[in-house]
């Protein structure tokens, strides 16, 4: 009997999850299928789910009006850059809090974090008439370290979190050992917290990819990523949705299979320490 | 020998030194738009003959206005050309932002702009933008609904007429809203409209002396007319819908009449997109025999934001952009239809073009609007669906929001308008005009 509520329970859990995973996923499995329509079909009232004549049209007007290859190419080194830099960044900062805790360190934590508290448009003025006067307006360096400097709070966080999960008593016997500072947290720590720089390398990586309002606020045609590419397809005057859709699936698609095929990091990552 | 070599050697360095100096890469800033999109397609063609290349920089319309405000006000250029509406125009060129064009070549013919494109594109009689299209609105009807209902649309009807005339064509059970017109809220979207609108109901935003006007009864008029015919005639959900989502429904076939921009009548007589193709007519915006039309007036221009390093390069692709020529190279590949319009008195003089069903009753349309007395009682600022005051546009999205929660049935008519009339007048206190 228990094994049968067991079995039942497991059914309805399972459909459920996957219920929510499909919910959760219908957005953008509607802007692939809506790229493959015509801008009829794509507005078309009921909307049409798979009985369409699949076209790859909008692909080919995307391709040709737009160069493809070099915003991609701009959200990589950005996206890359900014996630690279701000774990260089974050690691020893990370560190320094788990094993090394001062009167201040909570302030410190709570106080990085009260800056992602700030409207980013309130300091738009600011940051783009520094950005002039530095002469990296429209630059990817600029992006890098804007995005690094965004998101550095949310790594820092992240990684205090995975380091004080680890015993301290290892890295004390390191130290025992001999070990130097810089070996300690190079050959004992990081390999000990890989999951969790992993999936923290990955969540910054796609919070970068993703962010819209810098990326499109500091560039114009020499350093605009992704984010530029979807926006110049949306238009409140003419219907151009089977063309946006299709520049959305483009812009998504490599991070979507990084996310692929990093999954079993990002959850072992973001689990990590969950039970104990 | 040598001497001719040395020679022949100076010469082709000075060429290519010469060409080099000559030709520049331009950055465009532009919105996405049918006729903006075809612009981009025929660059080639502008660095064939200039050898001038041009980086394109295409936005989103609201993204755009942002984008280019914070570029040209702290001097970033990013950009060597803006594309910028009939709001921005004159005040930035009183702001000093913006290169006169007031220099362009004979062959350019800057007389052929329609004047009321000009005049709205000028500060003080100096024009700052050229307009590549320009906009009015109008009443695009189907002929065989109006034709069930046993009506025929005159060529300028009133308010009472399209009243009438939504109820007869309104099938609920087909699906068919005798009307559709813009509600969604943003200055530019259901603001636009109702603005207008109110012109012609003899409202208007300001008094003489910068008080708002929303406890008029001409506005209170406006708002509850507006509001009961789109609740007896309108689609569900109307107080959301803006022009995207108006095409939509007019090009599936389920608006009776739908007043919006002239560019959409090129939108809903194309066979390829619209279901309703060969059945749209075309009629003035409506009045109330007041003397004012609620037709708006809108051109996309380009400027070129002062400062730039590439004033010459610029100016030559606007006065390529905007020619003549230009709308001949367009009708010549992709038809007369396709032409930017709203621009040039003579594309309406041209007998090819004359043959568009819709080209006539744009120009009148367009002709009938005038920026510099858009109201029946007098105003202290220039615009039809807008006061050209930088403030405007922060303020008409608060008001416009206050709108469509009224068209929503989240508050009374009434209570929107105490609203709008509150936050009018604390916002212009606030930027010293009371």
């Amino acid at each position: 009997m228990a094994r049968a509520v067991t079995r039942q329970r497991k059914i309805v859990n399972t459909a459920l999850a996957w219920g929510i995973g499909f919910l959760i996923f219908f957005p953008i499995l509607w802007t692939i299928l809506t790229s493959f329509k015509t801008e009829a079909q794509a507005i078309a009232d009921p909307p049409i789910f798979l009985g369409f004549n699949w076209t790859l049209a909008n692909y080919e007007a995307v391709l040709e009006r737009s160069n493809y290859g070099r915003f991609l190419w701009n959200s990589i080194i950005i996206a890359g850059g900014s996630t690279v830099l701000g774990i260089l960044i974050a690691v020893p900062a990370a560190w320094s809090m788990a094993f090394v805790p001062g009167k201040r360190t909570k302030d410190i934590l709570l106080w990085m974090l009260s800056t992602k508290m700030l409207p980013a448009v309130g300091v738009l003025y600011p940051i783009y008439l520094l950005c002039i006067q530095f002469g990296v307006l429209d630059s990817k360096i600029a992006l890098v370290i804007i995005l690094m400097l965004i998101n550095l709070p949310i790594i820092v966080w992240m990684l205090y979190t995975y380091f004080r999960e680890i015993p301290g008593e290892i890295l004390e016997a390191a130290r025992m050992d001999g070990a130097s500072l810089r070996e300690e947290v190079l050959y004992v720590l990081t390999p000990m917290a890989i999951p969790g720089i992993a999936s923290t390398l990955l969540l910054n990586f796609i919070l970068a990819w993703n962010e819209a309002f810098w990326t499109l606020n500091l560039t114009a045609a020499k350093a605009a990523p992704l984010t530029a590419f979807i926006a110049s397809y949306s238009s409140p005057e003419g219907l151009f949705y089977a063309k946006l859709s299709a520049a959305s699936t483009m812009a998504i698609a490599p991070i979507l299979i990084l996310g692929w095929f990093s999954q079993k990091q990002l959850v072992s990552g973001l689990t990590f320490g969950a039970v104990k | 020998m040598f001497s001719n070599k040395s020679l022949h050697a100076a010469t082709a360095l000075s060429l290519v030194m010469g060409g080099g100096a000559f030709a520049e890469t331009i950055t465009i800033a532009t919105v996405n738009n049918g006729d903006m999109i075809r612009m981009q397609g025929y660059t080639d063609k502008f660095t064939e003959e200039t050898g001038h290349e041009v980086e394109w920089v295409t936005l989103e319309e609201n993204v755009l206005r942002q984008r280019v405000t914070t570029d040209i006000s702290t001097k970033g250029g990013s950009f060597d050309i803006m594309t910028i509406g009939m709001y921005e125009t004159p005040i930035w060129g009183a702001n000093g932002w913006l290169v006169p064009l007031d220099n362009l070549s004979e062959e350019y013919d800057a007389d052929d702009i329609l004047p009321a494109m000009a005049g709205g594109l000028s500060h003080e009689g100096t024009l700052y933008a050229a307009p590549f299209y320009g906009e009015s609105s109008m009443i695009m009807y189907r002929t065989d609904l109006m034709e069930k209902a046993g009506m025929e649309m005159p060529k300028d009807p009133t308010w009472e007429f399209i009243r009438e005339a939504a109820a007869a064509m309104t099938d609920r059970e087909n699906d068919i809203n005798g009307i559709c017109l813009r509600g969604k809220a943003g200055w530019g979207e259901g603001g636009a409209l109702i603005t207008a609108m109110s012109n012609s109901f003899g409202a208007r935003w300001f008094d003489e002396d910068w008080n708002a006007q929303f406890d008029t009864e001409a506005w209170a008029n406006t708002i509850n007319f507006y509001k009961d015919l789109m609740d007896e005639s309108g689609p569900a959900g109307y107080a959301s819908n803006g022009f995207n989502e108006n095409l939509s429904l007019f090009q599936q076939g389920k608006c009776g009449m739908w007043i919006d921009a002239t560019v959409a009548a090129s939108f809903v007589t194309n066979a390829d997109d619209s279901t309703v193709a060969d059945k749209v007519g075309f009629a003035l915006a409506p009045d109330t025999g007041l003397g004012k039309r609620s037709n708006w007036l809108w051109a996309w221009a380009l400027a070129i934001p002062a400062g730039t390093q590439k004033e010459d390069a610029a100016k030559e692709f606007i006065e390529w952009a905007t020619s003549k020529d230009y709308i001949e190279l367009v009708a010549e590949n992709e038809g007369w239809a396709n032409v930017p319009p709203g621009a040039r008195k003579s594309l309406y003089e041209n007998p090819e073009y004359q043959k568009v069903p819709f080209a006539q009753m744009t120009l009148d349309s367009i002709l009938s609007a005038d920026p510099e007395n858009s109201t029946v009682d007098p105003t202290p600022y220039v615009g039809v669906q807008f006061a050209a005051i930088p403030e405007f546009a922060g303020i008409a999205t608060d008001v416009s929001q206050e709108f469509s929660a009224a068209y929503a049935g989240q508050q009374t008519v009434e209570e929107a308008l105490e609203k709008a009339q509150d936050l009018t007048n604390d916002a212009m206190e606030a930027a010293g005009y009371r």
